[in-house]
């Protein structure tokens, strides 16, 4: 079996707990980190080749770079654990099973940038891991490793966990600091491209997901190069896969990141029900494009997905069998992204639920032979139009369907039934 | 008021604690009612109408009363793939849910189909209350119904 790192102690019991975390070597690095020169964990993280897990891929050690140095500004982290992207939940489970190792990588990552305040955004359905990471900050402040003079060091840090409410934008890292600043999560307008300058209160701010720090404290203990080794050229270590739909043993699979896609479905998740053929692979959340059943050999880093014309997203990878109406499963995304768009753009307002409506009209055997253009022209408009990514991210999936399975639309127009369910 | 002073001490910035304090409104009041938005704006000295466009812009805060338990039924992608329409069906008959109403006459059940819940291997699943619920059937739906008592439903941990 290939390497864990973030998942390797999930089925030992107790590992939440600080002191069976700490018998499997947990906080070992933040020891080592604050002894340390600050500049010199960044650039192992640099060369560790560790991206952004949240969905943008982004290197997280540059990322850290942007905040400046000599600012009289208070600095703060934010974590984004406000797991939204349909078919996305390795973050409930990271949450849930090591709640220290998130709450260690987020003391090096301060220590690194000079942070005292971290935020921790959880979105507001998980209360049970918001309860596991609440009584796991309280475990830490208890032995010194959060609050004042951590270990010794001279270094603090002080750890709030906040629960969101419910909105799917509140993921987009401005919409996140909108919200967790008490406001309605309306993304705001780039540049700058980074929060890192001007972010929560105004401030320098970090923000990472979930997956992406836990992963620091493992690259302190053993090195950037250990860590990129494990990945592909660009992309370093491992990624939680969290794999859905008609798969037999649905589940998050941790793997190393450039793992190609007929594996993890076939060796990791059991195979298709029923043996079944695949028809078609959501590879990163519902706004990647889909893949169809010729692409399983593509790898899962976010460079090879690039080149199939998709992208790696958050990892959620969604598996359907030759039963599937594409039909149906399209206006499904739609209806998620017309009730999700947070209304501030008027071409995503007005777009998603145009979308969604024609898909609708589409399914239920209504349309019109003029409507897969139609759809196909309000999705284009969408795209780069809008403050934030989440018109693209409905656009591109939506296009995806409509011309990868451009005959099954045309079916459901001409016959006002579904040629796929008669035939199953 | 204990409670509302610790949250609003967390935060650098007063508006901040706004969605934390709404969470606490809500279990305390059950319903946010538009009095109740007044004396949140009052407490944490915002415009009302700052209030109320954050209470209205979440999907977890309630905006109409609601019954002792509250049901969120997922409907999107594996969820929908996997046959949460049926369960639906299955769930309405069970509490008792018609006519197009979310709340069953007796004040038991509320019933709320949402977007993804973040527990697509769990598919078809829902949440009661505070406690995720899956991969669901007929029987299940049926066993977990008939375990509720009048304390909300919570994960225990262990």
């Amino acid at each position: 079996m290939p390497e864990k790192i973030l998942t390797k102690h999930f089925d030992v019991p107790g590992f939440r707990e600080l002191g069976v975390y700490r018998q499997h070597g947990g906080y070992a690095a933040v020891e080592k980190a604050l002894g340390m020169e600050p500049a010199a964990i960044q650039d192992e993280i640099k060369r560790a080749n560790l991206v952004g897990l949240g969905g943008a891929g982004f290197p997280a050690g540059v990322k850290w770079g942007f905040v400046p140095q000599n600012t009289p500004k208070p600095k703060y982290l934010v974590v984004n654990g406000d797991e939204g992207e349909p078919a996305t939940f390795k973050d409930r489970y990271l949450l849930e099973y090591a709640p220290h190792q998130l709450i260690e990588g987020m003391i090096i990552c301060s220590y690194v940038v000079g942070i005292h305040k971290a935020y921790v955004y959880v979105r507001g359905e998980y209360v049970k891991q918001i309860n596991i990471l609440r009584h796991a900050v309280e475990e830490a402040k208890a032995e010194n490793l959060l609050g004042e003079n951590i270990l010794g060091s001279g270094f603090h840090l002080d750890v709030v966990v906040h629960q969101g409410a419910g909105a799917y934008i509140c993921g987009e890292e401005t919409g996140l600091i909108e919200s967790l600043e008490g406001k309605k999560g309306w993304p705001r307008i780039k540049p700058p491209f980074f929060p890192a300058a001007i972010g929560l209160f105004q401030c320098p701010t970090v923000i990472n997901n979930v997956e992406t720090l836990s992963h620091v404290p493992h690259i302190v203990n053993n090195g950037a190069e250990w860590f990129a080794s494990l990945g592909t050229e660009k992309n370093g270590g491992t990624r939680v896969f969290a794999v859905s739909g008609h798969v037999r043993k649905p589940g998050i699979y941790e793997l190393p990141i450039g793992t190609p896609l007929r594996e993890i479905i076939y060796e990791h998740a059991g195979g298709v029900r029923d043996d079944r053929p695949v028809k078609a692979v959501i590879p990163g959340g519902s706004s990647s494009p889909v893949l169809t059943a010729d692409q399983l050999d593509t790898n899962m880093d976010f460079i090879s997905l690039r080149n199939a014309g998709t992208m790696g997203g958050s990892g959620g990878v969604v598996v359907m069998d030759d039963t599937t109406c594409m039909v149906d499963i399209c206006a499904n995304i739609s209806n998620f992204y017309a009730h999700e768009s947070c209304g501030q753009c008027t071409p995503c307002r007005e777009g998603t639920s145009w979308a969604s409506k024609i898909l609708n009209r589409i399914l239920e055997g209504a349309g019109r032979m003029e409507d897969i253009d139609e759809a196909i022209r309000i999705c284009r408009n969408m795209m780069g139009r809008t403050v934030c990514l989440l018109a693209d991210g409905a656009a591109m999936p939506i296009l995806s369907y409509l011309t990868k399975f451009r005959r099954e639309f045309e079916y459901h127009v001409e016959n006002s039934e579904c040629d796929v369910k008669k035939s199953h | 008021m204990t409670k509302f002073k610790s949250l609003v001490g967390q935060y650098e910035e007063t508006r901040a604690a706004l969605l934390p304090v709404l969470h606490l409104a809500q279990r305390a009041f059950a319903q946010i009612t538009p009095e109740v938005e007044e004396y949140i704006a009052d407490l944490m000295q915002l415009p009302p109408v700052k209030v109320h466009e954050v209470f209205t812009f979440y999907t977890l805060y309630r905006k109409k009363p609601s019954g002792k338990h509250v049901i969120r039924l997922c409907k999107t992608l594996s969820c929908h793939l996997l046959g949460a329409e049926s369960i639906r069906e299955h769930l309405c008959k069970k509490i008792g849910l018609h006519n197009g109403s979310d709340t069953t006459e007796d004040g038991r059940f509320t019933l709320e189909l949402v977007e993804c819940m973040g527990a697509c291997e769990l598919a078809p699943m829902m949440q009661i209350d505070e406690r995720y619920y899956g991969p669901l059937t007929p029987e299940k739906v049926d066993a977990i119904i008939d375990g509720l008592t009048d304390e909300p439903a919570a994960d225990e941990v262990n």
